[in-house]
């Protein structure tokens, strides 16, 4: 069904009776031509684009439990491209441009709303490095603007401009940045790709692969035996158990990044607005609560639950931005199991075993990164060669050293 | 989460840094040595289960620890100092 006013004024004159499921809950067949495991956003956006741009409809995607149940429900639903380096900015900047299309592409409501990104800076020398960074994000096409302190006034005018230690002295802006609804994402990509003939398998575990010598012809799951000629693992935080069933190490630890949302209030923060001086950001959804998060826990994990002195800092960090904030009371926390690669960026590659292809290292931006990602993975997949805006995330840059390291921190995941 | 320094007993996770896995620095003459730099430096086993990793207690007695710990649960098998 096609969604459209008409659709809808159709559906009210006969009591809504005749809505369906957006996508088909397909039973597993014994093979596909390429099986994608891990049915969050990145992989159900490879299946559509595999489909879409590539005409390889002969597709699964595999998920452990229902699609969407990972980090795609769990993140804080932000989408910008304000990266500074060259193997990134390019990526990040596509996956803007497809964001901005994405709901006529898929005649699907995502919630995509372009409410800006606001990084504000407390220093001259913060100043200086923002707007290099947004003159890096300019030669790459996207869009920054430096706001002065009383341009965010009249923008945020709650903010603490005169805080004794960490004054408010302008922002980086990036006006095309802002929010998608995550759940949307998932749901619009499932029907995109199940409607060319992709299909859906929930609650289908990987528990091992079939090999031929080198190379993987299929996977062993929860719900038997399926033969592919390639597998794509898009698997964020479980990329390394998963991928050690093949006896491969890779450069990923699995970390814990929070999330937290307060009470619903009236509108008041009109954009996604982030603390230079510490880790904290925060957005209201059209709900009325703000959305907010800080640093990953910072050790390894797979629990989905965070620990308190997380809690403490990103509070401390909200406080000393707008503190107002201490209000409100908080509704809910959670955690996401981040796959931080050791250089802070992903990895969209093939490995050294044939015919498994790799989308992992997503850290805590992976989100923003869904539509560009599954153009990308899938172009990779169909056409074994890199796609050009993602040709710096080898797997090997690790051993040969081109590194993608944005903040300049070293092969350490929890300072990323 | 509370990890059981030896000297100081039971502390919050607050004064602790991790340091991740405690990777023995490889011999620098061996033939392969870049190969072993680069697993060390970045190939993780990262499992999901009982793992071992470097803990300095920041904020106590400044002495670094080689925890065991349950990634799925947080539950600490057992600490000690890293240098013994």
């Amino acid at each position: 069904m096609r969604y459209s006013l008409f659709a809808l004024a159709r559906q009210a004159l006969r009591g809504n009776r005749d809505w369906r499921p957006v996508w088909r809950d397909a039973e597993p067949r014994s093979s596909y031509d390429i099986v994608i495991v891990g049915g969050g956003g990145h992989g159900l956006a490879t299946a559509y684009y595999l489909a879409k741009q590539h005409g390889v409809r002969n597709v699964a995607v595999i998920e452990k439990g229902w699609i969407g149940s990972g980090n795609a429900g769990r993140n804080t639903t932000i989408i910008r491209s304000n990266y500074l380096l060259p193997g990134n900015e390019p990526f990040y900047e596509w996956s803007m441009k497809l964001w901005e299309g994405l709901e006529q592409d898929l005649n699907y409501n995502a919630m995509v709303s372009q409410r800006g990104v606001l990084n504000v800076y407390h220093s001259d020398a913060q100043r200086d490095a923002f707007g290099r960074r947004g003159n890096a994000m300019r030669l790459a096409g996207a869009d920054a603007e430096m706001l002065d302190a009383d341009a965010v006034r009249r923008m945020l005018p709650f903010l603490d401009f005169d805080n004794a230690r960490f004054p408010i002295k302008g922002g980086l802006l990036q006006r095309r940045g802002g929010t998608a609804r995550h759940d949307a994402v998932v749901w619009g990509y499932a029907r995109g790709a199940s409607d060319r003939g992709v299909d859906i398998i929930q609650n289908c575990e990987v528990t091992g692969f079939l090999r031929d010598g080198d190379r993987v012809i299929g996977v062993n799951t929860t719900r038997g035996t399926i033969r592919c000629g390639k597998v794509g693992l898009a698997v964020a935080g479980s990329s390394s158990r998963v991928a050690g069933l093949l006896g491969l190490r890779l450069p990923i630890e699995s970390h814990l990044l929070q999330a937290f949302v307060s009470e619903a209030i009236k509108p008041l923060i009109p954009c996604v607005v982030t603390f230079g001086a510490g880790h904290f950001y925060v957005s209201q959804s059209d709900k009325g609560g703000l959305v907010f998060g800080g640093d990953i826990d910072g050790y390894n994990s797979y629990a989905q639950r965070g620990n308190l002195p997380v809690v403490e800092d990103v509070c401390e960090g909200g406080m000393a931005l707008m503190p107002a904030i201490g209000r409100l009371r908080l509704l809910r926390s959670w955690a996401g199991l981040v796959d931080m690669s050791m250089d802070g960026s992903p990895i969209i590659d093939r490995t050294p075993i044939d015919g498994l292809y790799l989308n992992a290292g997503w850290c805590y931006g992976g989100f923003k990164a869904t539509p560009a990602s599954g153009w990308c993975f899938a172009h990779l997949l169909a056409r074994d060669q890199h796609d050009p805006v993602a040709d710096a995330y080898r797997l090997d840059r690790f051993e040969t050293g081109y590194l993608i390291d944005e903040k300049g921190q070293g092969a350490q995941p929890n300072l990323h | 989460m509370r990890i059981p320094c030896p000297y100081c007993g039971e502390r919050d996770l607050s004064e602790f840094v991790y340091y991740g896995d405690p990777v023995p620095r490889p011999d620098p003459t061996a033939a392969d040595a870049p190969r072993r730099f680069y697993e060390a430096m970045y190939l993780r086993d990262n499992p999901a289960g009982p793992h071992e990793e470097l803990w300095y207690h920041a904020n106590g007695c400044r002495g670094w620890l080689r925890v065991s710990r349950d990634t799925r649960t947080h539950d600490v098998l057992g600490a000690s100092f890293a240098g013994k």
